[in-house]
């Protein structure tokens, strides 16, 4: 089998590094099956949160409560942090062996920063609302936007710490197979809550507003 | 000490909690039952640890069984769990007839509350705590095996998902020495289960016990997609592996698409219980009927990963006492994954009464009629698997045709039920009751226990006793039929469900041949009880140790009885669809390998187990508020992960001259082995060695 | 104690008693079976049962092969016989397949279509066409017994249901409390009462009796005595039986509505005058607690 098939979904190691890339194989498949299962978790609870829509209970709405500018900024971080993750990946699978990890753990550290930016943005939101009086036990509206939401930065914030984690393995294991693949792995889940964000944006923030 | 202090490090816990307590300030029977009830759990687990210690068998445990990743451990303590829950949740059904018998017009010796708790409880465990380890021990045991792999995809991923489920079950045994149980049944429905209605730890024990599981599960169901997806023998395309293989393939994709809203339901119900949301509750915008369609998105396919397993023994046992090649093997694949996927077409048919459209009731009444035509190509092929073939009524057989014969009267009240109009009259009576054992004791339990006395052999080294077995057989089916059918007649009359006491005499006699059904099941458990020990008792007469003592089609008969941990020294190479049963017509069986190769196992981890107990104890936390703990335990699992990560010796390797001797010793004793012909292959002159017929 | 505690003495349709005969030779004892919608007593139970009748017909006729063929083939087939032929390669068959899949599909699309036209003809929420307009009701579910609140001639009841023969009963629901269920397995099938929401049953009765209406929804200790008698009477004496109630004097205010919700089995029934008008929606939205408009079903 030669190293340069591509052996699952997603960004391949190839031929420059034939063991991890062989390893790969099964880690990635089963994580990209983790993802199935949290992609349905995420589905329910936008299901629930489009059925308590108009569940105010005559209390805040969407339209009072939703800060399009602070969602469209973290957005926006949100994505850019997926670029940098991706430029960690490149930097990784094309890093030869002997070269400085320093490309890696600065972009894979700019994307841990902008993750953080994002959930302390998200946070601040959160106790906004709280202060004008949307907070979860108000209403079943609010309850399922404070249970899809948070979720979501729950996530983020296992990213973040992922992320962290494996900064500290580059700095102090190197960047063997089970390194790489583990931000094989990682960088799935990364744009994974991305994706979810986007879903998020649309159907909670712009519906919200819309409506 | 001070009441601020004392609920910061007790939580909710009171001398109350304990049922010794409650008895004595209250002695009434049905008290005194719970008390009783708490002391053996009690007085099991202080003689538990007195046994280890006295034999000190601590290192032991420790270290061949409790931070083992040999799947074939795990499957052997997942199967122990199953067999204690299935004592406790067998008596708690006993106790609900009785009770049912006795309270006719009368109040029983059961209080409401107590009734209410078993009925909880019974339902629970047996789904949660009794068909599903068990079904994962299978899974753990069987697969690898078939496919020709020596372990799964993750070891240690497998490892967690026994100890969160061992943690669960432990969490459950906990809820009868502390506490109380919720009273909202198996499906726990807001808002009986939410704080206004059930301000007690129940539905909080239910909530956590049911969540670890669920979480354990959704991880067995990834480890087997990945596994038999990925580790397949050479040759064994997907229409060459074993009908087990299929049925556990598409049991693990019911797994991951439905566990998760399951955990959704209950951690909805969690955040309004302990946080004040409002998902389920009356006021403020809660919708009790979103719950009822999440948690049926998940219930509906879980009865199909309790049966589709089953169907999967099914299939081996038939075609392996037939003497024949299962018949329609692809018919039998398609079925599968079609019940697999309309499995999740069906749910609504859980609350026709909720009073949605009727055009919805009928799509899904539709839907469910659907789902029995590839249950009904399937038991045709089991039977026509038999045509022309050798019959042989081993154990594992009578099961397969008890379960033939009786399933179909759960497949004709379920096509009863899937009409709206005649499900609006006995939905939550006793004829939704006989309908769900009807399906779950001749479909599931059938199906384990054949599976248990079929694989037994392969994972212990000597055969169950053919006679206890035969008598537990008799029990489990003669007990099935005397307990339920009842139930059926007493349904159609409008008997509810769940129901501590009844006022129509005529109900009385129904309900007490019912009782005298129960008692037989639980002498059919006494049985299995007894069959084991004297299995256990008589083993040196009856060792098997070539491995073949069935006349096996499938490669897990190809190895020895128990095999060595690295099971197949060489990775076999498969040429056909019954792959043992054709190489062993070609003389190609147990064959020495041309060169003996060193193989790389899984090291020993603790992992699991910190896991597992951690997570119980952030539960535990949770359920009495005890807020350092549960945090500490949740903070414990997450450091082991991240520990875990860090290690890289994880691997032992087994040297090529210890893999050699081994297939020598076995070699030598199926040389030495007399075959045995079929009819005598329940005696103790079978070795696992078979005699080859045509 | 009112006459309407006598109990009628079911009468089956003959078709459905010589099913039912059958049967219940082999089970020994039929009249457990009264209680429920075999012994219809009404024209949506009825219906129900006449459906039941077919599915069991075309199901016994689905399940006869299997009780057939299996035992026969694990028989005949035993290793022990050797007058059989041993094919063991034998594993497939096109006409054979054809066999086992097309007859159960057919007869599950064949079933399709009497229970998508009963599906809607016997939904709960599809009047009974019968003569006369509806009677309305309007029942509240609490924890453990059932108010029944007669609108138009404001009365109520609790924990006895009584309605006119030959006129159609139009029941709203709600539940002050948990989700609870009502049925009266003798004139029509369960729905689902909630709290915050409002389901409608349509039922009626054609002959006189005392029949068995109870909740089967679990919802606490009080749960099996959450049952209650329903007299269906003549005209004329559900006339009686509303001056009866208006005579009783007691008015359902605001003091009854909280005794009601205290968590209590009624032993006996309990009569009221006279309600408030718009009890029923007072107590959905109190229920609810909320400024949203009305959540009924549909």
């Amino acid at each position: 089998m030669s190293t340069g098939e591509v052996r699952h979904v997603g960004l391949n190691l190839g031929a420059t590094d034939a063991i991890a890339h062989r390893k790969a194989e099964r880690a990635v498949f089963g994580f990209w099956v983790f993802l199935m299962s949290d992609a349905v978790l995420f589905a329910l609870l936008f299901a629930t949160y489009g059925s308590m829509l108009g569940a105010t209970a005559g209390g805040p709405t969407a339209a009072a409560e939703f800060k399009l500018g602070s969602a469209l900024f973290e957005t926006l971080i949100l994505l850019a942090s997926s670029f940098t993750f991706g430029m960690a990946s490149i930097a990784m699978k094309y890093r030869k062996a002997g070269e400085s990890l320093a490309p890696l753990l600065v972009w894979l550290g700019v994307t841990l920063a902008l993750g953080m930016t994002f959930l302390g943005m998200e946070l601040h939101d959160f106790v906004g609302m709280f202060q004008a009086g949307a907070y979860p036990s108000r209403s079943g509206f609010l309850s399922a936007f404070f249970a899809l939401v948070p979720l979501h930065g729950l996530h983020v914030f296992g990213g973040s710490l992922w992320v962290l984690v494996m900064m500290v393995q580059l700095a102090s294991l190197g960047a063997d197979a089970q390194v790489k693949i583990n931000i094989l792995k990682l960088g799935l889940f990364w744009h994974f809550l991305d994706i979810v964000w986007i879903a998020i944006f649309s159907v909670v923030y712009l519906q919200g507003l819309i409506r | 000490m001070n009441d601020a202090l004392r609920y910061a490090l007790f939580g909710k816990l009171a001398a109350q909690s304990l049922p010794f307590v409650r008895a004595w300030e209250r002695p009434n029977l049905s008290e005194v039952i719970a008390a009783f009830a708490a002391a053996l759990v009690l007085i099991a687990a202080a003689a538990l640890f007195v046994l280890i210690t006295a034999r000190g068998k601590w290192r032991y445990l420790w270290e061949e069984w409790f931070t083992s990743l040999d799947p074939k451990r795990i499957a052997i303590m997942y199967v122990i769990v199953a067999l204690v829950m299935l004592c406790r949740a067998l008596i708690e059904g006993v106790l609900m007839r009785a009770q049912q018998a006795v309270a006719v017009n009368s109040a029983g010796f059961l209080s409401p509350d107590h009734f209410a708790q078993l009925f909880s409880t019974h339902g629970s465990i047996m789904v949660f705590f009794m068909a599903m380890p068990f079904i994962a021990g299978l899974l753990n045991y069987v697969v690898p095996l078939q496919i020709g792999a020596r372990d799964v995809a993750f070891p240690l991923l497998n490892a967690v998902s026994f100890w969160l489920t061992a943690g669960a079950a432990a969490l459950m045994m906990g809820s009868l020495v502390i506490g109380r149980f919720s009273t909202g049944g198996w499906s726990g429905y807001p808002p009986y289960t939410e704080l206004a209605f059930s301000p007690g730890v129940g539905p909080d024990y239910w909530i956590w016990a049911v969540t670890l599981g669920s979480i354990g599960s959704t991880l067995t169901g990834l480890n087997f997609i990945v596994t038999i997806f990925k580790m397949r023998a050479p040759g064994m395309h997907m229409m060459r592996m074993p009908l087990f293989c299929w049925t556990a393939l598409c049991t693990a994709i019911l797994m991951i698409f439905a566990m998760p809203a399951l955990t959704v339901a209950t951690a909805l119900l969690a955040l309004d219980r302990y946080l004040g949301y409002h998902f389920f509750t009356n006021d403020l915008g809660g919708n009790m009927m979103n719950y009822a369609n999440l948690f049926w998105l998940f219930g509906h396919p879980e009865v199909y990963i309790l049966i589709l397993p089953a169907f999967g023994v099914y299939s081996e046992v038939v075609s392996t006492f037939s003497s024949k090649a299962l018949y329609g093997y692809a018919s039998l694949a398609v079925a599968t994954s079609a019940i697999a996927v309309l499995s999740f077409t069906v749910w609504v048919h859980h609350f026709f009464t909720m009073g949605q459209s009727s055009n919805i009731n009928g799509a899904f009444g539709i839907a469910t009629m659907a789902i029995g035509i590839p249950t009904g190509v399937k038991i045709y092929d089991w039977i026509w698997t038999m045509f022309r073939g050798e019959v042989r009524f081993t154990v594992p057989m009578l099961y397969s045709l008890a379960f033939m014969v009786t399933f179909v009267f759960g497949g004709f009240s379920g096509i009863i039920l899937a009409m709206p109009p005649l499900d609006f009259q006995v939905h939550n009576t006793v004829f939704l009751v006989a309908h769900f054992h009807n399906m779950l004791i001749p479909g599931v339990l059938y199906g384990l226990l054949a599976g248990y006395h079929y694989w037994f052999p392969k994972a212990f080294g000597f055969c169950l006793n053919e006679r206890w077995g035969r008598i537990a057989f008799g029990c489990w089916v003669a007990g099935f039929y005397v307990t339920f059918m009842p139930l059926y007649v007493l349904g159609l009359s409008g008997m509810v469900r769940r129901a501590q006491e009844v006022f129509d005499p005529a109900f009385r006699p129904w309900l007490s041949v019912s009782l005298c059904g129960a008692l037989i099941l639980l002498f059919a458990l006494c049985s299995l009880g007894v069959q084991l020990w004297v299995s256990v008792r008589e083993r040196a007469q009856n060792r098997v140790f070539v491995g073949d003592p069935w006349d096996g089609r499938s490669l897990e008969w190809s190895v020895s009885a128990p095999p060595p941990a690295y099971v197949f020294a060489v990775i076999p190479e498969v040429h056909d669809r019954d792959a043992f049963y054709e190489s062993k017509r070609r003389h190609d069986a147990r064959r020495r390998p041309a060169r003996f190769e060193d193989i790389e196992l899984p090291r020993n981890s603790a992992v699991g187990v910190t896991i597992g107990l951690s997570a119980a104890a952030a539960a535990f936390g949770l359920v009495w508020h005890i807020w350092w703990l549960a945090s500490v335990g949740v903070l414990l699992v997450w450091a082991a992960v991240i520990a875990r990560s860090f290690a890289r010796n994880v691997h032992r390797v087994v040297p090529a001259a210890e893999v050699a001797r081994t297939e020598e010793r076995w070699l030598a004793a199926a040389a030495a082995s007399p075959p045995i012909t079929r009819p005598l292959e329940t005696t103790s002159l079978n070795r696992g060695l078979a005699e080859r017929s045509s | 104690m009112t006459n309407l505690q006598r109990l009628h003495a079911g009468r089956c349709s003959a078709p459905a008693r010589l099913a039912l005969a059958a049967g219940c030779a082999l089970l020994g004892g039929c009249s457990v079976l009264q209680r429920g919608f075999l012994n219809a007593q009404g024209p949506v139970a009825a219906d129900e049962r006449h459906l039941f009748a077919l599915v069991v017909a075309v199901m016994l006729f689905v399940i006869g092969p299997v009780l057939l063929l299996a035992p026969v083939f694990a028989w005949h087939y035993r290793l022990s016989n050797k007058h059989h032929a041993f094919r063991p390669s034998w594993n497939f068959s096109w006409p054979l397949e054809a066999f086992i899949w097309i007859p159960p599909t057919l007869i599950v699309v064949g079933l399709a279509f009497p229970l998508w036209r009963s599906a809607r003809a016997l939904d709960p929420y599809t009047p009974v066409h019968f003569g006369g307009s509806p009677l309305e009701v309007q029942a509240v579910a609490f924890d453990w017994k059932w108010l029944f609140i007669y609108p138009e001639s404001g009365v109520a009841a609790v924990n006895e249901l009584a309605i006119p023969i030959g006129r159609p009963v139009h029941v709203t629901l709600t539940s002050a409390t948990v989700m609870q269920s009502l049925f009266i397995p003798q004139l029509a099938g369960q729905i689902y009462a909630m709290g915050g929401m409002a389901t409608q049953l349509n039922l009626a009765a054609d002959r006189t009796g005392v029949f068995v209406g109870e909740n089967t929804q679990f919802n606490g200790q009080g749960f099996p005595f959450d049952e209650f008698p329903v007299a269906a009477l003549s005209a004329t004496d559900f006339e009686r039986w509303v001056a009866r109630l208006r005579a009783s004097g007691t008015v359902l205010d605001g003091a009854g509505v909280a005794r009601l919700e205290a968590k209590s089995v009624a032993t006996k029934p309990v009569y009221f005058a006279a309600t408030p008008p718009g009890l029923f929606q007072q107590i959905l939205a109190s229920v609810r607690a909320d400024a949203a408009q009305d959540r009924s079903m549909r």
